[in-house]
């Protein structure tokens, strides 16, 4: 059913607004891909058999809402039960049935689906106490977990696509770019420059095809914040794109999604094809005129196509190699034309900027750096999953207010944000405010939003050879410095971890460091070197106990490590002589057991079966 | 294995590539297709696209060997993915990586001589919050643990 113009979009959300008004009582399945692999399509099916079978008042079929992402996967699968938000975590297709009998129909808890707060021990009745979502400041994430992501519906009844009718009707291309500068939006995708300020660069190319470019290729290890988005909140990303396209005059569109998504591609077509019925896309758009056609294109796994150069080749179906930059992509991007690309999480904060104005977005977030900024908080941290604060917040109450804390209560060591290209901040670093600015500053970097908390089991210098490796294998072999210059820093690292490293290596490193970043051609190539940069900055007496002590503090690197077992607290179980896969553990039933050293080869299947915790690693 | 060994159906091939504009664009799209169809990139069907699609084999080739996404040996029934990102890597997706290459006598990047698994590393599959996390096929598993990864492979 055609929408023909902007007045019967606003009679269609009055519509579908009053529907939910009507009927508040929601059974809210969260069906992000974290909860899915945990299987909350049975619960889904579950709650839908229930229901029916039970005829209860205004809770029927239809009051089970399939939403994205809720953010805090770990827990899944989610159930929240509206309008009270009964917050229960765990559920299991068997817990169902008490649901609806006890919660759903006489309004009992079911205090063993109840969140237990890691830190107080408290069980958590409502969703919205839980610590994990109290502190955050959701904008971009602003529909996740609230609406069912496949059903327009939901979307136009939270006022969706009235900022897009709002901007077709009310303000020139100028006026929608001069509000997206004063908002101070920044790039969300790494660098952070100003969104309207790349949108006016393209506007003011002269040519007969502008386009706008989606970056769904989310390739930062780590982070999954616009996969989330994609499946849970598609529309909002449409609604910002066409936005942009309205602003800069753009007629197509591109949304590249990671081959490692194929959830989020099902998620964007199903939306475009729902706008595209309903003549919120495709030609004369709310009857307004303005027409913009918008299309997937799959990644096929490669981290470099993320770098703008990189990416537009792809969508043109070549190898993702980059460019040279001395004619930017603004300018000169895809098939040549000029050409804004923005990543997933910049276009969905669009639509409530236009919608709110830019007084009320710059409000939030501290100078310069206007607005929130979405993170996946993983790790060794006791919360993990999907947040979202405004900028400025420290990385304190992130990790310990948010996240809880460390996991087992044990020592914080450094936090890793910026992906492969950022860097790792020691505990001294905590009070820092999150920010594009601040971060840099560190020596680290915002990147997409990967921040991965490490305790004192992780070795820093392990970190730093794993992100090399990572680089090494994704770095597409164009120019000389990236190609062989990651690589040689990566057999270095290789050689520290194994023991054999000295010190003069330390100094050829930095050496080696400062030349891939002088003479790479694009960002993966000039940021490579930062893991080893920033972890020996904060963290070189750890690379000088590998080298000097040939040991390695965190019990990681396998050259370095022995697993012995602990007499005193070995009760003899046999447990870890039959995990064992090499026969290295001996020893009789209730008498301590042995390790022995030739044949042990560091696996860590004894620790995983030691229940009490009778095996060392040093 | 060697490319012919094994029997394919190709009849489907000019379909599949019909499917998109036929156009240089379209490349990274159709190879999608039947590395899907195939589980891999077989000699034919670079052939049979580079035809249609009318550019030089080599860039087909080029294309099909600089994404990670695309293998010119088949794989096996079940593929095997371990994700090392680094919250996986951060919670010993190595030592997993270990076990499952231990369990089934293969490396990574390597498929058992029956074709039933094939053993792949990948950077992140975005499931940070569930880490470590394996994917047998299209399924997730997260939370992986030394002693139970082998179980997985069971599962499917």
């Amino acid at each position: 059913m055609c929408i023909a113009n902007p007045q019967e979009l606003t009679e269609r959300h009055k519509e579908y607004a009053a529907r939910a008004e009507r009927f508040p009582k929601k059974v809210i399945v969260c069906c992000g891909t974290g909860c899915i692999a945990n299987g909350a399509k049975g619960i889904v099916d579950a709650f839908q058999k229930h229901l029916a079978d039970r005829n209860i008042k205004d809770f029927t079929v239809e009051a089970v809402v399939e939403t994205g992402c809720h953010g805090f996967c770990e827990q899944g699968p989610l159930v929240v039960i509206e309008p009270h938000g009964t917050f229960y975590t765990h559920v299991k297709p068997k817990d169902v049935a008490s649901i609806v009998d006890k919660t759903i129909v006489s309004g009992e808890l079911l205090e063993p689906l109840l969140f237990r707060d890691p830190v107080t021990e408290q069980k958590i009745e409502r969703y919205q106490d839980v610590n994990f979502f109290a502190y955050q400041h959701r904008i971009a994430l602003r529909n996740l977990g609230k609406i069912a992501a496949n059903d327009i519906r939901e979307y136009i009844a939270v006022e969706g696509y009235q900022a897009l009718a709002k901007v077709l009707t009310t303000l020139s291309p100028e006026q929608v770019i001069d509000e997206i500068i004063k908002s101070g939006l920044r790039g969300r995708g790494g660098g952070g420059f100003p969104a309207g300020k790349k949108w006016r660069t393209c506007r003011d190319v002269r040519s007969d095809f502008h386009y706008v470019i989606c970056n769904g290729d989310e390739g930062d290890p780590g982070a999954f914040m616009d996969r989330s988005i994609m499946e849970g909140d598609p529309h909002s990303v449409l609604e910002g794109m066409m936005i942009c396209a309205y602003a800069i005059g753009a007629k197509q569109g591109y949304i590249y999604v990671r081959d490692e998504y194929p959830l989020a591609v099902v998620h964007l077509q199903k939306a475009i094809d729902d706008c595209m019925a309903n003549g919120i896309l495709g030609d004369n758009i709310l009857g307004t005129g303005f027409s913009f056609h918008i299309r997937i294109n799959r990644g096929a796994g490669a981290f470099v196509c993320g770098e703008s150069s990189a990416l537009m080749r792809s969508v043109a179906g070549e190898v993702g190699e980059p460019r040279a930059k001395y004619i930017r992509s603004v300018v000169k991007g895809l098939h040549d034309q000029p050409t804004v690309l923005n990543n997933v999480e910049t276009f969905a904060n669009v639509p409530i900027i236009m919608h709110k104005g830019a007084d009320w977005y710059r409000s939030i977030g501290c100078a310069n750096n206007s607005g929130t900024k979405a993170f996946s908080l993983v790790g060794k941290v006791r919360n993990t999953g999907l947040i979202e604060v405004a900028m400025g917040t420290t990385l304190r109450t992130i990790i310990y207010k948010i996240g809880g804390g460390i996991i087992d209560g044990r020592p914080f060591k450094a936090v890793q944000t910026g992906g492969p290209s950022g860097g790792c901040l020691p505990e001294a670093m905590l009070d820092l405010p999150v920010d594009f600015d601040s971060l840099t500053k560190a020596g680290s970097m915002m990147g997409s939003g990967g921040m991965i908390v490490m305790d004192d089991k992780t070795c820093m210098v392990d970190v730093a050879r794993y992100f090399l490796s990572f680089l090494v294998s994704e770095s597409c072999g164009k120019c000389v410095p990236c190609r062989e210059g990651l690589y040689q820093l990566h057999e270095l690292t290789l050689k520290i971890c194994s023991g054999e490293g000295t010190e003069a290596d330390l100094e050829k490193m930095e050496k080696l460091s400062r030349s891939v970043i002088v003479g790479s051609l694009c960002g993966l190539g000039k940021s490579g070197p930062n893991p080893f940069l920033s972890t020996i900055n904060y963290f070189r007496d750890e690379y000088l106990a590998h080298i000097r002590e040939k040991r390695c503090p965190a019990g990681v690197c396998k050259s370095l490590i022995t697993y012995t077992v602990i007499e005193e607290k070995c009760t003899g179980c046999v447990a870890c002589i039959t995990a064992c896969a090499y026969n290295a553990i001996t020893g009789d039933r209730k008498k301590p057991h042995f390790i022995h050293q030739d044949k042990c080869e560091k696996c860590g299947a004894c620790v995983a079966v030691c229940k009490p915790n009778a095996i060392e690693v040093k | 294995m060697s490319d012919t060994a094994v029997s394919h159906d190709f009849s489907k091939l000019p379909h599949l590539i019909a499917r998109h504009p036929q156009d240089p664009g379209s490349l990274i799209m159709i190879l999608q297709e039947i590395q899907r169809e195939y589980r891999y990139l077989p000699c034919e069907a670079l052939k049979a696209t580079a035809e249609a699609l009318n550019v030089p084999l080599s860039k087909v080739f080029s294309v099909a060997t600089f994404y990670n996404a695309f293998s010119l040996v088949p794989k096996g029934k079940r593929v095997v993915r371990i994700c090392t990102g680094t919250a996986c890597h951060i919670r010993g997706a190595a030592l997993i990586q270990d076990q499952i290459e231990n369990h089934l006598g293969i490396k990574a990047g390597q498929t058992t001589s029956d074709m039933e698994f094939s053993i792949e590393v990948v950077a992140c599959v975005g499931a940070c919050a569930m880490a470590p996390v394996v994917l047998v096929n299209d399924k997730y598993h997260g939370g992986v643990k030394v002693n139970t990864a082998k179980k997985i492979l069971k599962d499917g």
